[in-house]
């Protein structure tokens, strides 16, 4: 099973983000990089599976020359291959991501003669947050897609993945080639092994200029929220607060 | 080093120390206000309660226990052993509180060797381990391997085993500390409170007045800054320089490794240090942790230190960069094979992990000279902390601290040393040195022609190798009087191994033996050069000198200045040029010490005043038998023995430029001193040179002035044999008798010269060179003095024999050594051993006391 | 003109309460240019729904075309979304579609705002309503813009946007150029407010044509039986932190939910040890909660896990730090070792109920 799994490189933001000076982005000068969550699970899904089945793990990302960092990232916990979509910079919208990533697929599949069977994307990234990249690409390709996935088995049948919501189990079955996106808690995500980095390190990684377009959405500028900062009223120290405790929660109404 | 705080202002009184967690108000007011709450700020509050300290208030910006400086995410680990006297005592020193606040494992250490050099290395290492009863051992790869069952021992060729090494938990330490401050009642603790401005008094000398903070003001006359690498930012707000920088070290955790599945508590390996590779390796728990000095110097400057609500891990917890820890996966891989390349084990974390590195490598304590008030407790690591806190807080105490710290007196900096510039070439240069393998005499390569001499140009001309001190450029030896080699044969007393040949010449003992049989013309623009002036200038000087200074006008007076307890404070000479005008004259390195000393001694009402004048006057030195026939051509003053005698000073005229000659030496030949206004220097120097070519003259670098001439005539150096921790009496420098006046110490040296001396500086000559492998091998200064049979030799004050100076005497034929011995053992003729590499020399007292061992009537001085 | 307005319901048949801030939102765009807004709801079959409530169905033999109000949002739901300014309740009735279909709900969302000539069409950024509009961009071919919190029309095609990034711990202001606009929104930034004066809204079904790739991909649904209080709508929410200590210790956390009727919430540390799921994560990767109100039992207050509770009503910390950033955000806080006073909490209230 060729397998395809779509990571974003997002700084490690701590508890205040600060943003550059002309305000329309994040200052990430001190910061690390990393993948968002759900797409640490992602690799980590796809691994798993080519682990048990046999097959092949690419990592793909769309950004900036220093996104390879995330692409050996994920071969240092078991990806096999790595595509680069290098940008110069601009943010690029969630359409055209999605066209530049379909494009790898069906070149792939024209080069091999076979579709990437399945392809694994994060629920949402972790800076813009637009849920929608992978039901986009699955539209482009014509592959069924299920997002938000947190259990996912695949057999000669296809694609079993579930989730919940609003207390009810979803279960999608899907015929593959599929597009999937998973949320964190699909799995707990394995640390690259010394070994692995050293591979990584190594790895050929290759690249694609994809051709920037437009979104239809124009970027003003980001702000940080103000937050409003309370000083919580101390109702006291140890087991001897326990009775203001139940006053407060007999006052809240939620005592029965 | 000032025992006493700079300035009086009165303690604040009001505003008692609060206990518990949430003070609902906090002080307004407080006797002292200590920034940071690492493993130094806890340390010093619990210490200055200890000496009773009341109404102290310890801030940080951070939450407790762990408020996000270096020490959170320290590798806590304590090898015992350092080349610094000081670092080994004040690591000894925290060993001993970590234990007694039960948070110590002792687990071992070792030191591992993948090169010959290193072995080398190891066995100066176990020389320094000996001289300082520190357990160590060299072993071999296999006993290595039992030790570290997961270790290669393919890959090494020995260890260095330290069974005393051990780990500490520096957090909870600090907790402790901080609670029993508390419950003392001395202390207030303020977490996430950021410090917003110190703010000074503006009348007179400035001093610091209050602390305003995220959680209001507290009046205080005493700041202590214990903020590790937010130091210098901290320091600035009062308009202070800390010389310190951030820097990364980076480092990774590996786990969980299955083999340390079972070891109950953090540790049950010794900790290993590949110091080839610039590494260590130490289990924490079920994980390894991996650390590196290998990768290229990460500097970040303080102010980009991102807050705590900004970090993703905590503030010195940078990203980790991965591309600059990648080299070093291999090495790691191939000491631990099986261990590190399981793939089932993953790095589950990852750090550039920021520490404080000074431009010397020495932590910055004490009151800073700029601003009174103003204390630093900066730029420790975990193995010094607590040992930092005791210090220091014994000092703001008023008493001597019982470790001698003067090396890391923030007096030390000159100002070039303070800037980012200076801190940052340094830390960048030193940074992967962590762990090499450093020579003594080791020169910075960059950052280098700071101070140049007048005579800079000529000197570079004749072949000068310069060696850097206190920013200055000094010829060391000149490559043009190696055609001396020759003349002088097998009396340079060529060296064969390279360590000692290393940052040395035979040129040296050429230099010498020409000085000695004509003359030499010595560089020594790096004096410093302080006027002291006004009506109660001779007072000033007075309470500080052990000599007698009230002496006619033109005298030139060596003498020491001493602590409260006798221990040496400084070593210089004083020139009285008129009643109420003194210059004192004293080394380079020690200078700004110096300098503040006396600053800090002088009545505030400025009635005797000091004049920094050393970049007004440059200093020629002129010795050897025919100094004054060379001086004589050049003057039209009368410079006989009569007109001229030894110790006094006199302005002369040298062609045509008036400098100030003053008949004194340290090399124990006829000649002067001779000061010259800065811009003259050239023309005198080139007058004096062109004149000594009748006479056998030859340019003299500082390798004879600071080794050769001085230890052939015994003299003593301060910082080697002249420190804190001995007195005069010890050091063979009384005399017949004493001041009436009063001074500094005198109390302590009167009792002194009372009682017997616990030791006696003496001279050794070394009688057999040969190692076991033939060569013939030279000590440098450090090793360990034993008895014939290899005991170690420790006073009755517990003080250890070592060599305090090594060199050549070439006059004499020997290399001679000094140190102190137990007076019991200090007995011309008692042979004893030094031991050097591992091995043994044989050596024998050559002098109990001053004498010097050339010309020992000092006729050549007085002729 | 129109705004249409995705609504969702819970299992008995209620409209959730991000829906009706999805409601207030497109009120925000209606106000301005006076369009009317179509609230869409699914009925009962393609919401899958088996429960009993106002919109029930039985049988799977009915013909779906008959969908009426009352297998709508019922009775109820029709008066709550006319409170809250909705012109036109639309039920959507996806003919050979059981159970959550999201491409065939996308089309039919498609289909309908073309019929009303929909300026905007919003929904909740849930699961459910992101996944929709996804599916409804990639389809129209139109951009779709996530979590946002302001909008205002300035220029026929064009509309100046709030949106939060970053979990709501960034705000994003852009300017949208598009036909039709997709937006889903933050609602833990919009609080449902009441339109000043209700309506009486119309009430219609809407039967869209499906393609068989539109009902391709559908959820099986199962409930799970054994499924307490979920977190994503509980009133109270109990939450352990590391300071817990360790599995053993939720326990206590388990037994204080239980008496005040409410869920159990993690942060993300404790699922990264292993001690609890991630189905109990709060946080900006977890689960978002909107509580009346949340205790914070031994959690230091991590950015990323406020980001998850940071709209609830009340918050109270119980922690042994009072320096910890949680006590920035809570109202009330007990300092001391959670593992001594939540025992001491669950016998006080245990003896208060008997």
């Amino acid at each position: 099973m060729d397998i395809l799994v779509c990571i974003k490189r997002v700084p490690m933001v701590g508890g205040r983000i600060s943003l550059t000076p002309d305000g329309r982005g994040v200052d990430t000068e001190m910061l690390g990089f990393t993948m968002s969550p759900h797409e640490e699970c992602a690799v980590e899904a796809a691994v798993r599976l080519v682990e048990r089945d046999g097959g092949s793990v690419t990592a793909l990302t769309l950004g900036p020359p220093e996104a390879t960092d995330q692409l050996r990232d994920a071969i240092a916990v078991g990806a096999n291959a790595a595509i680069l979509l290098k940008t110069d910079g601009r943010e690029w919208g969630p359409t055209a991501t999605a066209a530049a990533i379909t494009a790898v697929a069906e070149q792939h599949q024209a080069q091999t003669g076979r579709p990437y069977d399945l392809l694994l994307f994060g629920n949402e990234a972790a800076d813009t947050g637009d849920y929608q990249v992978a039901v986009r690409v699955a539209h482009l390709l014509g592959h069924p897609c299920a997002t938000g996935i947190k259990q996912l088995e695949v057999d000669v049948h296809g694609v079993h993945a579930r989730r919940e919501y609003r207390g009810v189990t979803e279960l999608f079955e899907l015929p593959l080639p599929a597009v999937l996106s998973v949320k964190e808690g699909i799995n707990l995500p394995r640390y690259p092994s010394l070994p692995g980095r050293m591979r990584a390190k190594k790895a050929q990684i290759d690249e694609v200029d994809p051709e920037w377009q437009g979104d239809g959405l124009k970027l003003d500028g980001l702000r940080v929220p103000i937050s409003e900062r309370r000083q919580a009223a101390i109702l006291g120290h140890g087991v001897e607060a326990v009775p203001a405790l139940v006053d407060l929660l007999e006052r809240l109404g939620v005592l029965s | 080093m000032s025992q006493t705080t700079r300035d009086t202002t009165p303690d604040a009184t009001a505003g008692g120390a609060q206990e518990g967690v949430a003070a609902a108000r906090p002080s307004t007011s407080a006797r002292a206000v200590i920034i940071g709450a690492g493993i130094v700020g806890n340390s010093l509050a619990y210490h200055l309660a200890r000496l009773g300290w009341r109404d102290l208030v310890l801030v940080d910006k951070g939450p407790m226990p762990n408020p996000g400086g270096s020490t959170g995410h320290a590798s806590n680990f304590i090898f015992p052993i350092d080349y610094s006297k000081m670092m080994l005592e004040l690591t000894a020193d925290s060993t001993a509180q970590y234990k007694e606040l039960g948070v110590h494992i002792e687990s071992g250490g070792i030191e591992v060797a993948r090169t010959k050099e290193r072995e080398e290395e190891f066995r100066r290492r176990l020389s320094v381990a000996k001289a300082w009863g520190i357990e160590a051992e060299i072993i071999s790869p296999r006993a290595v391997a039992e030790l570290v069952p997961y270790l290669d021992p393919d890959v090494i060729l020995s260890g260095l085993h330290f069974p005393t090494c051990g780990v500490v938990d520096s957090l909870r330490a600090g907790t402790i500390m901080r609670e029993r401050a508390q419950g003392l009642g001395a202390l207030e603790v303020r977490a996430n409170t950021e410090v917003l401005g110190i703010e000074t008094g503006a009348s007179g000398h400035r001093h610091v007045r209050r602390v305003r903070t995220t959680s209001g003001d507290i009046e205080t006359g005493i700041v202590v800054i214990c903020c590790g690498v937010w130091s210098p930012r901290i320091a600035t707000m009062a308009g202070a320089h800390i010389p310190l920088t951030p820097i990364v070290h980076q480092m990774i955790s590996v786990g969980p490794i299955p083999l340390f599945a079972g070891t109950v508590g953090e540790i049950g390996y010794p900790i290993v240090r590949d110091v080839d590779t610039n590494m260590y390796e130490r289990q924490h728990g079920g994980d390894i942790e991996v650390g590196s000095y290998a990768h290229r110097p990460i500097i970040v400057h303080p102010d980009q230190i991102p807050s705590n609500e900004e970090a993703s891990l905590s503030p010195t917890e940078m990203p980790f960069t991965k591309e600059d820890f990648d080299p070093q996966l291999a090495q790691a891989l191939e000491l631990m094979p099986e261990l590190l390349g399981d793939e089932r084990v993953g790095i589950r974390y990852a750090i550039n992990g920021l520490i404080s590195i000074t431009p010397d490598g020495h932590p910055v304590l004490g009151e800073s000279p700029e601003v009174g008030g103003l204390w630093s407790a900066a730029a420790s690591w975990i193995k010094e902390g607590p040992g930092i806190g005791r210090a220091v807080a014994e000092w703001m105490n008023g008493d001597k601290p019982e470790i001698d710290i003067h090396e890391a007196d923030i007096d030390r900096f000159y100002p070039f040393q303070t800037t980012d510039r200076h801190v940052v070439s340094r830390a960048s240069e030193s940074f992967n040195k962590m762990y090499g393998i450093v020579h003594p005499a080791e020169q910075w390569a960059d950052e280098r022609e700071i101070r140049l001499s007048p005579m800079h140009q000529a000197t570079r001309d004749r072949g000068a190798v310069f060696f850097q001190t206190a920013g200055w450029e000094r010829p060391s030896w000149y490559e043009s009087n190696s055609l001396l080699l020759d003349r002088y044969g097998a009396r340079v007393m060529p060296r064969e191994a390279e360590w000692e040949s290393r940052w040395w010449s035979p040129i040296i003992n050429a230099e010498h033996l020409a000085m000695r049989d004509g003359c030499g013309l010595v560089d020594l623009s790096a004096f410093a050069v302080l006027d002291v002036t006004g009506p109660r200038a001779l007072d000033s000087l007075q309470n500080l000198a052990v000599a007698q200074l009230d002496v006619a006008d033109g005298r030139v007076v060596y003498t020491s200045f001493l602590d409260e307890l006798g221990g040496f404070v400084a070593d210089l000479t004083v020139m009285r040029l008129s009643g109420d005008h003194f210059r004192v004259v004293t080394g380079g390195a020690g200078g700004m010490t110096d300098r503040q000393w006396i600053v800090d001694h002088l009545p505030a009402d400025g009635s005797a005043q000091l004049a920094d004048l050393t970049s007004a006057w440059t200093t020629i030195g002129l010795w050897g038998p025919n100094a004054r026939r060379t001086l004589a051509a050049t003057t039209p003053d009368d410079v006989s023995h009569e007109a001229f005698p030894f110790g006094t000073c006199a302005n002369i005229e040298i062609a045509g430029v008036v400098g100030l000659a003053s008949r004194i030496s340290y090399v124990g030949e006829l000649g002067w001193e001779i000061y010259v206004p800065f811009e003259q220097g050239a023309r005198v120097w080139a007058a004096l040179y062109d004149a000594g070519q009748a006479y056998g003259l030859v340019p003299v670098g500082i390798g004879v002035y600071g080794t050769t001439g001085r230890l052939e005539k015994g003299y003593r150096a301060f910082g080697n044999e002249l420190t804190a921790d001995y007195n005069l009496v010890e050091a063979g420098m009384t005399r017949p008798s004493v001041k009436a006046q009063e001074f500094i110490g005198k109390r302590a040296y009167l009792l002194q010269r009372d009682q017997p001396a616990t030791a006696t500086l003496c001279s050794f000559v070394v009688d057999d060179h040969t190692a076991s492998d033939g060569r013939k091998r030279y000590m440098l200064g450090g090793e360990p003095i034993v008895s014939a049979t290899g005991e170690r030799i420790v006073d009755k004050k517990g003080r250890p024999s070592y060599v305090t100076s090594a060199g050549s005497a070439p006059s004499l034929g020997q290399h001679i050594l000094l140190g102190y011995l137990p007076s019991e053992l200090a007995v011309v003729g008692n042979r004893l051993s030094v031991e050097y590499m591992s091995e043994r020399f044989p050596v024998t007292v050559a002098v109990a006391g001053s004498t010097p061992l050339f010309d020992p009537d000092n006729v050549r001085v007085r002729s | 003109m129109s705004v249409v307005c995705f609504v969702e319901q819970d299992a008995e048949g209620v409209i959730v309460d991000s829906s009706l801030r999805a409601v207030t939102f497109a009120r925000m765009l209606s106000d301005q240019s006076g369009e009317e807004i179509v609230a869409v709801a699914l009925s009962a079959r393609a919401r899958g729904s088996g429960g009993a409530g106002p919109g029930s169905l039985d049988g799977a033999g009915r013909n779906p075309a008959e969908g009426s109000l009352s297998e709508g949002v019922g009775q109820q739901g029709h008066e709550v979304l006319g409170a809250y300014g909705v012109g036109d309740v639309c039920l959507l009735v996806l003919p050979r579609t059981v159970g959550y279909a999201p491409r065939a709900l996308a089309t039919g969302l498609a289909q309908l705002a073309g019929a009303a000539r929909a300026s905007a069409v919003i929904a909740a950024s849930t699961d459910h309503g992101n996944e929709v509009m996804a599916h409804l961009a990639a389809l129209s071919h139109l951009p779709m813009v996530a979590n946002c919190s302001e909008a205002r029309r300035v220029g026929p095609t064009t509309l100046q946007l709030s949106r939060q990034r970053w979990g709501g711990s960034l705000i994003e202001d852009s300017v949208l150029e598009a036909a039709v606009a997709l937006l889903t929104v933050a609602t833990d930034e919009v609080a449902p407010v009441l339109a000043p004066a209700a309506s009486e809204p119309a009430a219609r079904t809407f039967t869209p044509e499906l393609a068989e790739t539109d009902i391709a991909v559908r959820a099986i649904e199962s409930r799970d039986a054994t499924s307490g209080v979920s977190l994503a709508n509980a009133k109270v929410v109990v939450s352990g932190g590391r300071g817990i200590g360790g599995a053993e210790g939720f326990a206590a956390v388990e037994q204080l939910a239980g008496l005040l009727g409410g869920a159990v919430g993690v942060s993300r540390a404790v699922t990264s040890l292993g001690w609890r799921p991630h189905s109990e994560q709060v946080g900006q990767t977890g689960t978002r909660v909107s509580p009346d109100l949340y205790i914070a039992c031994g959690i230091s207050g991590a950015i990323q896990h406020l980001a998850g509770c940071q709209s609830a009503k009340v918050m109270v910390a119980i922690n042994t730090d009072p320096q910890a950033p949680i006590m920035g955000r809570a109202d009330y806080a007990v300092i001391g070792d959670v593992n001594a006073i939540l025992p001491a909490l669950v016998d006080a209230l245990s003896q208060r109920s008997r």
